[in-house]
């Protein structure tokens, strides 16, 4: 718990980056996490050739892991291609958040994943199989 | 908490801490090497050895198919199934084991009433209700079968300290509601409702009730008879026996007029490739082949109950409740849901703490070993009243003690301290 729970994570829980809705934006998506209830809603802003992300922004309540891992997500958005965030392996985010996650809590740490991924796709998305260990 | 710790002196008809030798499962340590400190009853109880080694028995030395086989071994199952049918009957206070019919749980029990009584007695335009304070099994299944038939399904509202509202209540009743159906114990909040109450006020109006016992048959003594409702549902799972079985008990008359719910094998007398004629109750809503070996199981659950004595172990848990809720209710930022009165309160306690998420409480109790549930706990409605995404929940059995008390209380210390 003590790995779970580090200062770094903690500190983006209370004090998340990020935070907000962007008005106007370009595209927006918003999701929950059946098992938790934790909820999350994205806004981004396109770059001019709209083939980039210019500016993003969160806003959701839930787990300290949910919110932590949408504030270190969003964080590495700006000036990301498309096909670039597209591409986007779970995995990678699992291994951003640099704590060991447990199968109970892999959708709260996905969940700003998905959002994203939502986002970008323009509707639902699955869950990543990554997510799925439970 | 240690393992060697002292016993917890528990003032009543048994210690929590010796009846944990009846439960395998605390022979394990936890993943990070602690006793198991399991409050999470309310989802579903451990099985005491009892209840595994009848299940064991019954596979290697009585099993076949029943209400079947000319033959002994056949005959021998048969009877130790309706034994089991026997012992549910007299648990729960029904006045014949034929109107106990064997299900899944009591959510199937519940869609059982709907599909059965409830399109062949509501209509459109015909008013039913249930409660704000439900488990999802207690809503879903009405708000179906309501806008199927196009009836109206109405909530009886909760107040702020987790009662259902009686004078929100009268109000439905003046709409002469088909149906009343009502949990006798809250799965979310650990409220005891006044069903004997609300039985007696919904009769008066007309309505007929349905206890969703569900939560309260595990932990506390029920009296069919006393309670004076026409159905009430169980699941074998939280008191003790295994999943797959549950009971519905319904009225004799009620179960006669009752067209099946599924239909197959077993419920029939006589099949034609004209048509079929139902068995008798309560054979005509079993279909197929039951689930045998798990109705024993159940059975040899509740004689392990009925040995406690149903109200020692409701007095034992009101014990650990007042334990708990004052333990609780020291730790600075705890909001403790539900009434105070343990008189009204089962040993279910859900918390919440503005500096720490439920499921981030969950993970940091599982850490220090204690086992509780954190999410809606089927019951999305409570949650929306309060406007909290989640609770923590626990909830406490007959195995539990005051070292599971002081365990929950320094693990949700430590919580509060991490996030503060």
């Amino acid at each position: 718990m003590d790995n779970l729970y580090r200062d770094f994570i903690l500190e983006h829980y209370k004090n998340p980056h990020n935070q907000g809705v962007l008005d106007p934006h370009d595209l927006h998506y918003a999701d929950s996490n059946p098992t938790c209830g934790d909820e999350l809603s994205m806004t981004l802003r396109l770059t001019d050739d709209r083939a980039g992300i210019a500016d993003v922004a969160f806003e959701g309540r839930g787990c300290a892991i949910s919110q932590a891992s949408a504030s270190i997500l969003t964080d590495t958005l700006r000036g990301m291609s498309l096909d670039a965030v597209r591409a986007i392996d779970p995995k990678d985010v699992l291994e951003e958040l640099g704590v060991p996650i447990g199968p109970a809590r892999l959708k709260c740490a996905l969940l700003g994943y998905k959002v994203l991924q939502g986002a970008v796709v323009g509707g639902p998305v699955d869950w990543p199989a990554e997510a799925e260990a439970v | 908490m240690s393992v060697g710790a002292e016993p917890a002196v528990i003032p009543g008809a048994f210690s929590g801490t010796d009846k944990r030798a009846d439960f395998p499962v605390f022979e394990r340590l936890t993943g990070t090497g602690q006793r198991l400190v399991y409050l999470d009853a309310a989802a579903s109880a451990p099985k005491p050895q009892v209840v595994i080694d009848a299940m064991a028995d019954a596979y290697a030395h009585h099993y076949a198919n029943v209400h079947r086989g000319i033959y002994e071994l056949s005959e021998d199952a048969t009877q130790r199934f309706e034994a089991a049918r026997r012992k549910v009957a007299a648990f729960l206070g029904a006045p014949s084991e034929r109107e106990i019919v064997f299900v899944r749980n009591a959510t199937e029990a519940i869609n059982l009433v709907a599909y059965s009584w409830g399109r062949s007695n509501l209509a459109a335009g015909d008013v039913m209700v249930t409660t704000q304070l439900e488990h999802h099994a207690n809503i879903v299944p009405w708000q179906q079968l309501t806008r199927e038939v196009g009836a109206e399904l109405r909530y009886v509202l909760i107040t702020d300290d987790g009662l259902l509202d009686l004078d929100d209540l009268d109000r439905h009743l003046a709409a002469k509601p088909k149906l009343v159906a009502v949990s006798a114990v809250s799965n979310a909040l650990g409220t005891i409702n006044p069903i004997v109450e609300i039985t007696r006020r919904a009769h008066a109006a007309g309505a007929l009730v349905l206890i969703d016992a569900a939560q309260a048959a595990p932990h506390m003594p029920i009296d069919i008879g006393a309670i004076g409702c026409d159905f009430l549902v169980v699941s074998g799972h939280k008191m003790l026996g295994p999943s797959g079985i549950g009971a519905l008990w319904a009225r004799r008359e009620l179960l006669e007029a009752m067209p099946p719910f599924m239909t197959g094998g077993n419920m029939i007398i006589k099949v034609t490739m004209d048509g079929a004629e139902w068995n008798e109750v309560p054979q005509k809503f079993e279909a197929g082949t039951p689930a045998i070996v798990e109705a024993i199981g159940l059975g040899a659950a509740i004689d392990y109950l009925t040995g406690l004595g149903m109200a020692n172990v409701r007095e034992h848990e009101r014990y650990l409740f007042e334990h708990a809720w004052a333990a609780l209710g020291e730790i600075p930022g705890v909001r403790r849901l539900g009434p105070d009165d343990p008189e009204i309160h089962a040993g279910v306690i859900s918390f919440v703490l503005d500096a720490v998420h439920p499921h981030d409480m969950a993970t940091i109790l599982d850490h220090h070993g204690v086992a509780v549930r954190a999410g809606h706990h089927c019951a999305q409605p409570v949650m929306q009243r309060y406007d909290i995404p989640a609770t923590t929940r626990a909830s406490f059995y007959v195995y539990n003690d005051l070292d599971d008390v002081a365990a929950l209380a320094d693990a949700v210390r430590a919580a509060v301290t991490l996030f503060s």
